[in-house]
């Protein structure tokens, strides 16, 4: 075809400039195919997508890069979620109690609730309880070697504890039903189109701007440091480094992530409720992840998007078709391709390339004789 | 630099038990600075334990470890790296995905502060490019550390090691299942480190060690046996005996 | 103080049941890495085994029905083991996830072959009273688990030390490469290994009818506990599952009694993440000479 200039032959910089492409042409998609073409209700479908990626995304940095297999991530979904879901509430209740607090009998408004009557607060506690709860968990367990499967069971654990401390604390939380019945967002009808409108490009932006700085992260020096623990954590302990803190620090990171798209959730769907984020939505997200590529955070996007979209698909036609599809996906994924999606393109395009240029000597041969 | 010409690393009344063995039953040691040392005693003589000991992965029933008067016992494993010690294992660890300058560049870099952590690296910096000019893997520079041979592997971890800028370097059999060309090379490249560092060398390889040694401590059963110049201590009818005693194939 | 001591025989009771579902996932974690979460599922087939024996035979087919979910559940798991686990040793979270897969189809296949509705399994008549026990009342169906849980740890033990198979199984527990050198076939050993612990699922199934009813998510009530047992007790340490069993069960009943029912999960919680800060020794295992 046409003759690539000097510059890009670099194979490096091509591959930069084929990643800009590519998020530009996800961008354009996004903000603009996507709001012309759909209808608003699926828009706000997508919107609810888009805030599964976003958590996602946290398990692409904490699990791809980081080798924690966090699979408490709805902890951190909930914890966000609840916080901008309680400002909502006492915002709508104008200085009375909240509707099911006055259903459950309690009279006067718990001491818990009180700071988020700040819509600022409120915004800050989004990010900031689920970093706090990650930063303490993950210094703790991390800092005495706790890995690997005890830490994912130990999620677990506390994604089961959470949702059974929401269900029994009516009074506080909402129970079973959560909160939910938000009348004013910021000012504006939830249910109104253009509310939806706004919240799907708000999410769509955080997206993208997580995206950009999770990249970003994975590229810089503390990205590399991360796989260096991911692949050998006690080898890191030899070069200085302590993995806990590299750990913590990015499962706190995930955790804050997981807490964003939670308070993105709740305007975008209009309720956030325990059945939302216990032991199972924890693990589909991690399954997304796994669908999608966890080792490439666009895997873990684009596998919170399908996935999510095939749910509400199936369980459209035939909900139990959705749990044997997924559970057979999973079992397929894990088996045949665990890198997922996106390591199954890569594996086809090396595939590809290889067939057209068989002469080409296998790099790792080369190497070796060069050893000898 | 500070220090005198004493010693930089030393060992006294050192005892580690294991389940009730006694791999080091009161090992007094003294490594003084600039020195190359080999470290040397069939196996289970207790050397592996003795670096475990000092890098602080493990912890001693007794004694103490003191490192240009810094008593380490006690001190988790990344604080005493922290300090200059560096080492390396048996078996290689190289981290795989990693390019070989991206491992140099990792060693080089807990001294960095948190916002260099957090950039892009952005081309090789002198310390990186001085070790990757050392272990002579300029070539393979970029490329992932996975399709290292073995003996690149080592040489690769003997460079992170000279990229952490260490004052005391423990390397853990260097040319354990090395091909002869490789192990002339590791040969050479020791010569050159240790020229401006002090190296504490863990060896089996008699050959290797009658090439490149000059001061020798022989470990036996968890205490020291001799300690001497490399001819003395091959001289020494009680190594003789221990190795023999052993096996004929170490001596050789 | 009365109703201090009455909570005894109910943590011993709630340890019992975290036992019997626990005690498989000890050895198929502790030898084989394998992080079962079909575990659950394997519960529900037991306790849906008791459900169709019942149907057949009536309610004292109970004491048949452990055998039977033992065998059924046992099979189920060296299924899994053969068509799926074996590929996946050495990758622990990997076989987290892919037994995940495996609960979600069987729990909708139990959907579809039984209902969703929970089925009522009818305990034999002598297992119906109660008796008094530090004042207070503790029903036979839970004497009958307590007394199973011990008759399995029994079974279990003389199992491991006094017969062949079960030495070899602990040698491949302490170190697969070792024993495998020395002429046990690992790859046998662990398919009995995965038949035993699934099938100790099994049992466990059949037991939790006696105290509830069965639906498609049992096991998902029990999985995670089960896990923090397994965790709290190291691996494959039958002593160390029994003890974090009792305890935990212990601390269920005292947390419940104090607090309530929803904190008191919260309570385990930080009480397992405050042992670890403590023990967290069988935790890990690190030797210096291969860092992995």
């Amino acid at each position: 075809m046409t003759a690539p200039g000097t510059a890009l032959r670099s194979p490096a910089l091509r591959a930069r400039l084929r990643g800009y492409a590519l998020f530009a042409a996800v961008a354009l998609l996004l903000l603009v195919v996507a709001p012309l073409a759909l209808p608003a209700f699926r828009l706000d479908e997508l919107a609810k997508y888009l805030c599964f990626a976003i958590a996602a995304l946290g398990i692409g940095l904490a699990w791809g890069q980081g080798g924690m297999l966090t699979l408490g991530q709805g902890v951190f979904f909930g914890l966000g979620g609840y916080a901008m879901a309680m400002y909502f509430k006492l915002h709508d209740a104008d200085g009375d109690l909240p509707d099911f607090m006055v259903w459950s009998g309690v009279e006067k408004l718990p001491a818990l609730w009180k700071p988020f009557e700040s819509p600022v607060v409120a915004i800050a506690a989004v990010v900031a309880v689920p970093v706090a709860v990650a930063a303490v968990l993950g210094a703790l367990v991390f800092r005495q070697r706790v890995r690997g499967a005890y830490f994912a069971i130990l999620t677990q654990a506390l994604a089961a504890a959470f949702v059974i401390l929401l269900v029994g604390r009516q009074g506080l939380t909402g129970g079973t039903n959560g909160l939910t019945n938000f009348y004013d967002v910021f000012g504006r009808d939830p249910e109104a189109e253009s509310t939806q409108r706004t919240m799907y490009f708000v999410t769509a932006a955080v997206l993208g701007v997580l995206y950009l700085a999770a990249r970003q992260l994975v590229k810089s020096r503390f990205g590399r440091l991360l796989v260096a623990v991911r692949d050998g954590e006690d080898r890191v302990r030899f070069l200085g480094y302590n993995p806990a803190t590299v750990k913590t620090v990015t499962f706190a990171i995930s955790a804050g992530m997981a807490g964003l798209a939670g308070a993105l959730f709740v305007p975008v769907v209009g309720i956030i409720s325990p059945s939302l984020l216990g032991v199972v939505p924890s693990l589909e997200l991690v399954v997304a992840v796994a669908v999608g590529g966890r080792y490439a955070l666009a895997g873990a996007v684009l596998g919170a998007v399908v996935m999510n979209y095939a749910k509400t698909e199936f369980s459209e036609q035939w909900a139990g078709g959705w749990l044997y599809l997924q559970g057979a996906l999973f079992i397929l994924v894990m088996t045949l391709a665990p890198k997922g999606a996106v390591g199954l393109y890569e594996q086809v395009k090396d595939a590809v390339a290889r067939r057209r240029t068989p002469e080409r000597p296998v790099p790792a041969q080369s190497v070796q004789g060069e050893a000898a | 630099m500070s220090e005198n010409e004493g010693a930089l690393l030393e060992i006294r009344g050192l005892e580690v038990v294991f389940d009730g063995f006694r791999a080091i039953d009161g090992v007094d040691l003294t490594v003084g600075q600039g020195e190359l040392r080999f470290l040397i005693g069939p196996n289970g003589a207790g050397k592996t334990t003795l670096i475990d000991v000092v890098t602080g992965l493990t912890r001693p029933a007794a004694g103490t470890v003191r490192f240009a008067g810094t008593e380490l016992t006690g001190r988790r494993e990344h604080r005493i790296v922290r300090l200059g010690i560096g080492r390396t294992f048996q078996t290689s660890v190289v981290f795989e995905e990693l390019t070989v300058v991206e491992n140099l560049d990792l060693a080089a870099g807990f001294r960095r502060p948190l916002p260099a952590l957090l950039r892009q690296r952005r081309g090789v910096s002198g310390t990186v490019a001085e070790a990757l000019d050392v272990i002579g893997l300029g070539d393979l520079a970029d490329r992932p550390a996975g399709v290292l041979s073995h003996g690149q592997r080592q040489w690769l971890e003997i460079g992170m090691l000279i990229a952490q800028r260490p004052r005391l370097l423990l390397l853990d059999e260097p040319v354990a299942g090395m091909s002869g060309g490789e192990r002339e090379r590791t040969g050479e490249l020791l010569t050159r480190i240790a020229a401006d560092h002090t190296v504490v060398v863990v060896e089996h390889d008699m050959e290797f060690l009658r090439r490149y040694a000059s001061q020798v401590t022989v470990l036996h059963e968890g205490k020291v046996l001799v300690e001497g110049d490399v001819a003395a201590v091959q001289a020494d009818p009680r190594v003789q005996e221990v190795y023999l005693g052993r096996s004929r194939e170490d001596v050789r | 103080m009365d109703s201090l001591l009455n909570q005894v025989p109910i943590g011993l009771s709630i340890g019992a049941v975290l036992l019997l579902v626990a005690l498989g996932l000890t050895f198929t974690f502790g030898q084989m890495g394998v992080v079962n979460m079909a575990h659950g599922e394997f519960i529900m087939a037991g306790g849906y085994t008791a459900y169709m024996l019942q149907d057949w035979a009536g309610s004292q087919a109970v004491l048949a029905a452990l055998p039977v979910a033992f065998a059924v559940a046992g099979a189920l798991g060296w299924v899994l083991e053969r068509l799926a686990i074996r590929h996946f040793y050495g990758r622990p979270l990997d076989t987290l996830l892919l037994t995940w897969g495996v609960s979600l189809v069987l729990q909708q296949a139990a959907r579809d072959l039984f209902g969703a509705p929970n089925v009522q399994v009818v305990a034999p008549g002598w297992l119906t009273g109660r008796i008094e026990v530090l004042g207070g009342a503790l029903p036979y169906a839970r004497l009958f688990i307590m007394a199973l849980a011990v008759a399995c740890v029994a079974g279990i033990w003389l199992y491991l030390s006094r017969s062949r198979p079960g030495r070899r199984m602990r040698a491949v527990m302490q170190n697969r490469q070792l024993a495998e050198v020395s002429g046990v076939a690992t790859a046998r050993v662990d398919q009995l290994t995965f038949f035993i612990g699934s099938g100790l699922a099994g049992v466990a199934g059949v037991a939790l009818t006696l105290i509830g009813p069965v639906g498609p998510s049992i096991g998902t009530y029990y999985i995670v506990d089960a896990f923090l047992v397994v965790v709290a007790g190291g691996l494959g340490q039958l002593r160390g599952a029994v003890i974090a069993a009792v305890a935990l069960g212990m601390l269920n009943s005292y947390a419940e009694f104090w607090t309530d029912a929803s904190l008191a999960k919260v309570i385990v919680f930080a009480v397992v993440i405050g042992f670890l800060q403590v023990r967290p020794q069988g935790m890990f295992v690190l030797r210096s000479r291969a860092l992995t």
